[in-house]
């Protein structure tokens, strides 16, 4: 057993982060698709989309063979409309709630359809937006993320400067570096950031992070508000003994390097625990299971009726192959010569709803244990806690706290991961733009 | 299993289905497919003198991406020379002699001409003859199809010339391309016509192709009106037939349906409003004549369920439940019910009446599914709710008649009753 990178050929690697959803291959393909859509009215699938895509409109325009106007409809709403195609849990969203799945017929292929039109837009380059003229307002954002690019363009559309601080030396936030590799590639990542830069009067500048190169206090003082979009930081510790033996990872950091050095640069266990059930852990594990881990094991101290990812992730792992043991809850991880070699559970049982409403996890006294050569822990992520309360901005255990996307501290607004604690793509490119709305009736109508 | 077979004028064939004049039956290898593949009979294409084709010849209207529901053509009468096709109609009327062979016609607007043509068809052993005063292209410039058919009394003139020389049935075929369709009919059944045929094409554009800004069907650069058929026209040929069945003197011949038919169940609707038989074509073009088989088991099934032996048993059932206005019974009244367990809250009946009807449906937001209730009070009953929504039997129309007897307008007018009911 041993943790290596390098296990594939190119091949495999190829073959196993191959585009897990793939598009279309022709028109025709998405015209079928497009007309057994039945346009309804205040459709259920737009209430069921965090930015509220106007989804029948869209695809209508397909239908119509007006896909300039159907991208248009998407960015108009998402500007991140072409990523979410790709990465959102459409089975809980638009597609769940599309009618058709009140008559025991297939949904409508929503993402797929946004996929259609976002992606011929994006490869021909059509600029669907047009800037006002400059108002001669500034604005900074911190993180290039989907929240930070939501509430830029957002902004520069309405003539305003913004520039964006990212910390990394790509933009795109998780889209870019927290998502697994067969949903979106690193290639179409840039694109669409580049794209949605096409329209202009938004400039970011990388390698810069808030507390170390700049400060909230400077940001305030060259800008006329700031939006903070740094999301949220590595993932949750377990506070278990061995937490810090070889072989223990973070999900967010392994799916970062995954996303950042390419798969056969990767080093992979050959018996690896995931710990956690959400949409990052599932990453993590089918991840682990397609860069030639042998067995992934994903454990999760409640059962399949709380888990956080969607059925369509979990289905995703099990067919990756991942094993799921639910009620298992890590206790200790115990290793040989300072690397993790054995992981240590408790059987929980279900208990009465805590303040989540679900059920909570109570120890039965009995344990498992597991062989193992490497964790990876996914069990939710931490808020950047500290820059929060070092800059004295109101939070709940790190998470910002916001009224109408505006922080306690006047013209800071705020939106995305570092709010809600890590949540979804679209959840974030919402939050960008109520964040943009918010700031443009600051700068524009508040009195100061 | 009922009796599907058909006798029209004395025309035998197994079943009421023929293939209309047209590109399908323009040449034996056509026809005998179409007889091995089971249709009753065939109107052979249009014979007259010699004319030239162009390319292209046809263009269609798509719709919600479905190809071809409707279609329209350039082309003319037979493009091949006659003796050929009088050898060939021979040939078939020999190798199926239990299928009906009709030949349409359209001879050079004076008597010789159509007597010498209707000599030379008679002699292949064909049953009857179709007069083609429909054609609504090319033909019509040269003062036949369509010119004929349009003007009662050139039709009434033809046909007496058909009938001083005709030996086998003459079956007129009309053009839609009038005001009304009993005009001519009346005319050339004055004229000793023994039977009519309806509708021929309707002029149409189909469309404008949008980078060449040249309507369809493009012939270098240009294009001509063409005769409009398939699925989209079969409404105005029901209409149509309706008229002819109902006029007094036209009802007393037999009636041949066509129109948009392309299963057994338009073909019955034809039938039921006075068609004794029917002609198909755009729905063998685009399908092929393998359709022919489902029309004949479907008219058996449907038959044989409805308790009907023969055809003769439903021909012209239908005809007068086709009424005026002004005797419809104006205290019918029904209000449109939501079955709201088969509801999928698509809304549309919702946004159909409340943007162009009568605000009648009610709606409780709801996330994501919103409620829809029918405001009975305001509902008119126009069906249209019924109409957009996706759900089979979701909206059934509920019948509350104002009043228990029979009242229609004039009634209504005379009892003062009053006008503004909202």
């Amino acid at each position: 057993m041993a943790i290596l990178n390098n296990k594939l050929s190119q091949q495999q690697y190829a073959e196993n982060f191959s585009d897990i959803h793939p598009p279309f291959e022709t028109h025709n393909a998405a015209l079928v698709e497009a007309n057994r859509c039945l346009f309804c009215y205040d459709a259920p699938c737009i209430k069921s989309c965090p930015t509220g895509i106007n989804i029948p409109k869209f695809i209508k325009q397909i239908t119509s063979d007006n896909i300039k106007g159907s991208a248009h409809t998407i960015f108009l709403s998402n500007i991140m409309g072409a990523g979410c195609s790709k990465v959102c849990p459409v089975e809980k969203l638009c597609e769940g709630s599309c009618v058709f799945n009140l008559m025991d017929e297939p949904p409508i292929p929503i993402a797929k359809l946004q996929r259609y039109s976002t992606e011929k837009a994006m490869q021909q380059k059509w600029q669907l937006f047009e800037r006002k003229k400059s108002a001669g307002k500034k604005v900074a954002v911190v993180g290039a993320g989907p929240a930070g690019l939501s509430c830029a363009h957002v902004l520069s559309r309405e003539g305003i400067d913004v520039t964006i601080y990212e910390k990394e030396n790509k933009a795109g936030g998780l889209m870019t570096y927290g998502i697994a590799a067969y949903k979106v590639t690193p290639e179409f990542c840039e694109d669409e950031v580049n794209y949605i830069l096409s329209l202009g009067g938004i400039e970011i500048k990388y390698k810069q992070e808030l507390g170390k190169n700049i400060s909230l206090a400077e940001l305030q003082k060259k800008y006329d508000a700031v939006f903070l979009g740094m999301g949220v930081g590595l993932a949750n510790r377990l506070y278990i003994p061995g937490e810090d033996l070889e072989g223990v990872e973070d999900a967010i950091k392994f799916i970062y390097d995954l996303r950042d050095k390419g798969f056969s640069a990767i080093p992979v266990g050959d018996k690896v625990a995931v710990i956690g059930m959400g949409m990052t852990a599932i990453d993590a594990a089918t991840q682990a299971r397609r860069l030639g881990a042998k067995e992934v094991t994903m454990l999760y101290r409640r059962t399949q009726e709380e888990m956080p990812c969607t059925q369509h992730e979990l289905d995703i792992a099990m067919l990756d192959g991942c094993k799921i043991i639910w009620l298992a809850a890590p206790k200790e991880l115990k290793g040989v010569n300072g690397k993790v070699s054995e992981i240590i559970c408790s059987i929980m049982q279900l208990g009465e709803p805590d303040v989540s409403g679900r059920k909570s996890p109570v120890e039965t006294g009995a344990t498992f244990s597991l062989e193992v050569d490497m964790v990876i822990k996914a069990a939710g992520q931490m808020p950047f806690e500290q820059l929060i309360i070092d800059n004295e901005i109101m939070n709940n255990k790190g998470k910002i706290v916001i009224n109408n996307s505006e922080t306690n501290i006047k013209g800071v607004f705020a939106g995305g991961d570092a709010v809600n604690g890590g949540r979804e793509v679209v959840d974030a490119v919402q939050a960008g733009k109520d964040a943009a709305a918010a700031i443009l009736s600051y700068i524009f109508h508040a009195k100061r | 299993m009922a009796n599907i077979s058909s006798n029209f004028l004395g025309i035998k064939s197994p079943n009421p289905f023929w293939l209309a004049s047209a590109p399908p039956t323009d040449k034996k290898y056509n026809v005998l497919r179409a007889f091995e593949a089971g249709w009753g009979g065939v109107v052979w294409k249009t014979l007259g003198s010699q004319v030239k084709n162009v390319s292209s010849r046809y263009s269609a209207v798509d719709y919600g991406g479905q190809r071809v529901m409707g279609f329209n053509n350039i082309e003319l009468i037979s493009d091949r020379p006659l003796e050929i096709n009088l050898k060939e109609i021979a040939e078939c009327v020999k190798l199926f002699p239990d299928r009906a062979m009709i030949v349409s016609l359209m001879a050079d607007n004076d008597k010789n001409s159509w007597h010498e043509l209707i000599k030379k068809v008679e002699d292949t052993g064909a049953h009857g003859l179709e007069l083609n005063f429909g054609c609504p292209h090319g033909m019509t410039e040269r003062g036949m199809g369509a010119a004929v058919g349009q003007d009662p009394e050139i039709a009434c003139m033809v046909v007496e010339w058909v009938m001083e020389k005709a030996t086998i049935p003459v079956i007129t075929k009309l053009t839609p391309n009038v005001h009304s369709v009993v005009p001519t009919g009346r005319s050339v059944v004055k004229a000793g016509t023994n039977a009519l045929s309806l509708i021929n094409t309707i002029q149409s554009v189909t469309g404008v192709d949008l980078d060449t800004l040249v309507p369809n069907p493009y012939v270098a650069g240009k294009s001509v009106f063409g005769g409009y058929c398939g699925p989209a026209v079969k409404p105005i040929a029901l209409k149509m037939l309706t008229t002819i069945a109902q006029d007094e003197l036209t009802k007393k011949v037999p009636i041949s349906g066509i129109g948009g038919i392309e299963t057994w169940k338009d073909a019955v609707e034809f039938m039921l409003l006075g068609a004794s038989n029917v002609q198909v074509c755009t729905a063998a073009m685009k399908h092929g004549f393998r359709i022919v088989e489902d029309m004949i088991e479907g008219l058996n099934n449907w038959m044989d369920e409805k308790g009907f032996k023969t055809l003769d048993d439903f021909i012209g059932k239908s005809v007068d439940t086709i009424t005026h206005w002004e005797d419809l019974d104006i205290n019918y009244h029904h209000i449109a019910k939501i079955n709201q367990d088969k509801c999928i809250h698509c809304g549309l009946c919702y946004i159909a009446c409340e943007d162009t009807s009568h605000q009648s449906i009610k709606l409780d937001y709801g996330k994501p599914y919103n409620k829809y209730t029918i405001i009975d009070e305001e509902c008119v009953g126009c069906n249209l709710c019924k109409l957009v929504c996706p759900v089979d039997d979701c909206i059934t129309m509920e019948e509350h008649r104002v009043a228990p007897e029979y009242l229609n307008w004039k009634q209504y007018q005379q009892k003062g009753l009053p006008l503004n009911d909202h």
